[in-house]
């Protein structure tokens, strides 16, 4: 299959270089890439990859033999993996995502994790969708911090929807609406019979549940309003797993252009501490499968230019495989950020597999340096009210 | 005069937290069964109305039952254990036809579960089953032998109110929860950590109040807990067992398994988790911390006593204050059990439940996690939410649920029951005989209960645990019932 993308996209950058050529200073040897235009009409789609992914075989530091020495049963043999550089490739199962790669679309980050890491699921997905330190409770996903403050509330249909693993994560609190769906067609269906009931009461319980059903009738009559007329047609073939059934959604829900600024989908369980490989060579190959159908799908209806797609984990694994061919918790691990607009290629640095702490890898970037990026760069935010930080400038968009 | 003085504080102090011996109103006995159980019928009601609190809580408290009335599930009676003969046969069309096989039997098992939770004359002893099933988790998918989640499941009623020391050396040992946690895989040369991290974070003290170098030992004390293959039990693989020092939580000693959980619950925060995860259950989403630390006390003064605790509990002024009607919502299970039992709908099979609860994100024997589901708020999304309205009314409507045995449903004197029971019979995946009469659903109900289907008022007062957002004013019968379980209030008890 062709991919209209690319055509496109290496005659931008052809031309940006031919007229920057002549006037670029001394020292910046790279032309900038003409990037999709920072704002928050452009979407971010969330992977949560539950259960803690095992970097070390989603990233593969195929050349450093300790790699091989430290997971006897679990190391992925070097010819069949999809070499990136001399020293890292990628899970097999990922090689849909080499058109990506290859077209400057794909930004892994190497190494990423956060200061006195905590190994328990539940403490360090808080950590990751709070934008916490490792011993701060904070109450509000970082998302949902980031997007109240944004004006434009009333012509969202939310700030973010939700498919798969009814986990709402980063949007949670901070009076953030998310709207979670099975089907995106089942939901709009239903929803628009639902009315809003206009008393407010005190009871918390009951005042969540009447707040939930006013969502639901505020989505039902967006994406009836939406859903009117003719309508833009997802013809990309979606693989018949659950994280392809939920990028499927996330395409349907995007191409009706209603506006919501998030959307996240999960995979899972990683959390392989037996017999890992049959596992996680299935959900990283059905991920990568997913991702690529996903990419092609916002291509196909004209969608793409305004996502990025960008994957997180509560932790990576642990190095050393353990006594039943499985990996325990771990720390550092890489992250993935899939888009037009990202700037591609490797950031950050592969975590040492002899420079480890308490048997654990060490992390050379914070997360937060993460969002961050994505706040200021791909939606024009600044990033200090909600994550007190300006974040350290990893550069992650053209 | 000194000591007389301490001596009248001390009687009015325990005057103060004395109950008041008065009857129960009726809310307070909807209450009750509400918090305690699955729904509530005005029988169940009116049989509560004439005892004082304490005595109503010792009435649910004693009617706990240890066996479940319902018969155990047909796959029972094969022999098992039968995996070792799977995970050698290398045809694979055999072993896709075992795991689909296994796949009915858990249908079988969710169907048979649902049952017990309808018939039950001890709605409180199967809202503990659930509580422990919570707290203690194991999934299907994990484990996918039913016949091991179905005696971890009776394990879970024998020690419903009992001694939780009793239960968590037994849950540690108990076959499921040894291939769910992977102690299966915990071998001397690499520990496995995930049975001792959860047994510290999630089963005892809480996350926090132990470090990494804690999940390790414990982890080593842990090595060798195995299940035979052969019998499907526990077996203490001694070759595989790290019998060397060990450092746990500040104490230093040659321990196994069995040492490393005395340990834990000797720790005062242990009692202190406990207690705050059964307030969250049965009282409020927002523990009260002195409280809490009073009630602890208790569970650890009787050696972790449930039973103990949970009387403590439901005497707590928290417990019965009115500011705690409907600031629970109702979990899938009980919104779908309730809702049967409260309007006695005849149930002729009881699987459908299972497809409801799945949809409803409580797939019990599958939770979503090592954690369980996290309850609360988290039950109402706005997908869950759709969904519990659509389920809800095709119960009232007997949709799926086929004809009742015997057809024509129930007669008149079936409506009676205890403060209890009124336990209904259900039948755990028996066949609908084709062209069987339509499901009564309500409609026995509303005939029986004429004044309260005429009276929007009364059948609120019954129905909902706070006041209808919307009321249906001027609605009577089963419309009236149909907008009472579609308003928000419905959610909550």
């Amino acid at each position: 299959m062709t991919d209209p993308s690319l055509t496109r996209r290496r005659f931008l950058e052809g031309a940006a270089l031919l007229a920057l050529a002549g006037a670029l200073p001394a020292g910046c040897a790279v032309a900038p890439r003409t990037g999709p235009q920072a704002s928050l009409n452009n979407v971010l789609v969330l992977v949560e990859l539950n259960g803690g992914n095992d970097g070390l075989n989603t990233v593969v530091p195929f050349a450093d033999p300790l790699y091989a020495k430290l997971r006897p049963t679990l190391a992925l043999a070097p010819d069949s993996l999809v070499k990136l550089d001399t020293q890292s490739a990628l899970h097999p199962g990922l090689a849909p995502l080499m058109t990506a790669w290859n077209g400057g679309e794909l930004a892994i980050v190497q190494g990423v994790g956060y200061d006195k890491p905590n190994l328990s699921h539940f403490r360090s997905i808080e950590i990751w969708e709070s934008a916490s330190d490792s011993e701060q409770i904070l109450p509000d996903g970082w998302l949902a911090r980031v997007l109240v403050q944004q004006p434009g509330a009333a012509r969202r249909l939310a700030e973010g929807a939700v498919f798969g693993r009814p986990s709402i994560g980063p949007l949670m609190g901070a009076n953030a609406r998310a709207v979670l769906m099975d089907s995106f067609h089942n939901f709009a269906s239903k929803a628009s019979k639902v009315n809003a009931p206009a008393a407010k009461p005190a009871n918390p319980a009951l005042a969540h549940v009447v707040r939930t059903q006013g969502e639901i009738a505020r989505a039902g009559d967006i994406l009836a309003a939406r859903l009117q007329g003719p309508q833009p047609v997802v013809k990309t073939t979606f693989p018949r797993t659950g994280i392809g059934g939920q990028f499927g959604n996330a395409a349907r829900l995007i191409a009706t252009g209603a506006d919501v600024p998030v959307i996240k989908v999960s995979a899972g369980s990683f959390d392989t501490h037996t017999y890992e490989r049959n596992t996680h060579d299935r959900l990283i190959t059905e991920l990568g499968a997913a991702l690529a159908a996903f990419r092609l799908a916002m291509l196909e209806t004209g969608n793409w230019q305004r996502v990025t797609v960008m994957t997180y984990s509560e932790f990576g694994r642990r190095p050393a495989e353990n006594s039943a061919q499985g990996t325990d918790h771990g720390t550092a691990a890489p992250q993935f950020l899939l888009g037009p607009g990202v700037r591609g290629g490797f950031h950050g640095a592969a975590p040492s597999l002899t420079d480890l702490s308490d048997s654990n890898m060490k992390h050379h970037v914070d997360f937060r340096d993460i969002y961050a990026s994505v706040l200021r760069q791909w939606w024009n935010i600044d990033p200090r009210p909600a994550l007190q930080r300006n974040g350290a400038d990893l550069r992650l968009f053209v | 005069m000194k000591r007389y003085v301490i001596a009248t504080l001390l009687g009015l102090a325990a005057a103060a937290v004395a109950l008041p011996a008065h009857a129960l109103s009726p809310d307070e006995a909807r209450h009750l069964l509400l918090r305690t159980g699955f729904g509530a019928t005005p029988q169940q009601i009116r049989a509560l109305e004439p005892m004082d609190r304490a005595r109503a809580v010792r009435t649910i408290l004693d009617a706990t039952v240890t066996e479940a009335v319902t018969p155990p599930p047909a796959f029972m009676a094969n022999t098992r254990p039968d995996w070792p003969a799977h995970y050698r046969s290398t045809d694979e069309e055999a072993k896709m036809a075992f795991n689909k096989a296994r796949d009915a039997e858990a249908v079988e098992l969710k169907a048979w579960w649902y049952a017990e939770m309808i018939a039950t004359p001890s709605p409180f002893t199967e809202r503990m089953v659930l509580f422990w099933h919570n707290h203690f988790t194991s999934s299907m998918d994990k484990v996918r032998h039913t016949d091991l989640l179905f005696r971890q499941n009776a394990l879970f009623r024998q020690t419903t109110t009992g001694s939780f020391r009793t239960l968590v050396h037994a849950v540690a040992k108990d076959p499921a929860m040894v291939r769910y946690l992977d102690s299966q895989a915990n071998r001397k040369a690499a520990p496995n950590e995930n049975f001792a991290r959860e047994l510290l974070e999630l089963y005892t003290l809480g996350e926090g109040r132990y470090s990494e170098k804690d999940i390790r030992e414990a982890a080593r004390a842990f090595t060798g807990w195995h299940m035979n293959d052969t019998d499907g039990q526990f077996r203490f693989n001694k070759g595989q067992h790290d019998d060397g020092v060990k450092t746990v939580l500040g104490k230093t000693g040659k321990f196994d398994g069995g040492d490393v959980i005395d340990i834990i619950l000797a720790r005062p925060d242990t009692a202190v988790f406990m207690t705050a995860k059964l307030w969250r259950e049965f009282v409020s989403d927002t523990p009260d911390a002195a409280e809490v630390s009073r009630l602890a006390k208790i569970y650890r003064d009787s050696d972790y006593d449930t039973r103990a605790v949970l009387e403590a509990i439901f005497a707590a002024p928290a417990f019965w204050a009115a500011e705690q009607r409907g600031a629970l919502i109702k979990s899938p299970v009980e919104l779908l059990v309730g809702t049967v039992r409260s309007f006695e709908i005849p149930i002729a099979d009881t699987t459908p439940f299972v497809e409801y609860g799945r949809r409803l994100r409580q797939d019990i024997f599958n939770p979503p996690n090592v954690k369980g589901w996290p309850g609360g708020t988290w039950w109402i999304s706005t997908y869950t939410l759709l969904e519990r309205r659509e389920v809800v009314l095709r119960l009232l409507n007997g949709s799926d649920l086929g004809a009742a045995p015997g057809s024509g449903g129930m007669g008149s004197n079936s409506m009676g029951g205890s403060a209890m029971g009124g336990g209904m019979t259900a039948t755990p995946a028996a066949t609908k005989a084709p062209g069987a009469a339509p499901a009564p659903g309500i409609a026995l109900w509303v005939d029986a209960h004429g004044t309260l289907a005429a009276s929007p008022e009364a059948a609120a007062k019954l129905l909902l645990a706070a006041a209808p957002v919307e009321p249906p004013v001027g609605k009577a019968g089963r419309t009236m019932i149909e907008a009472l379980v579609l308003d928000p209030a419905y959610q909550v008890k």
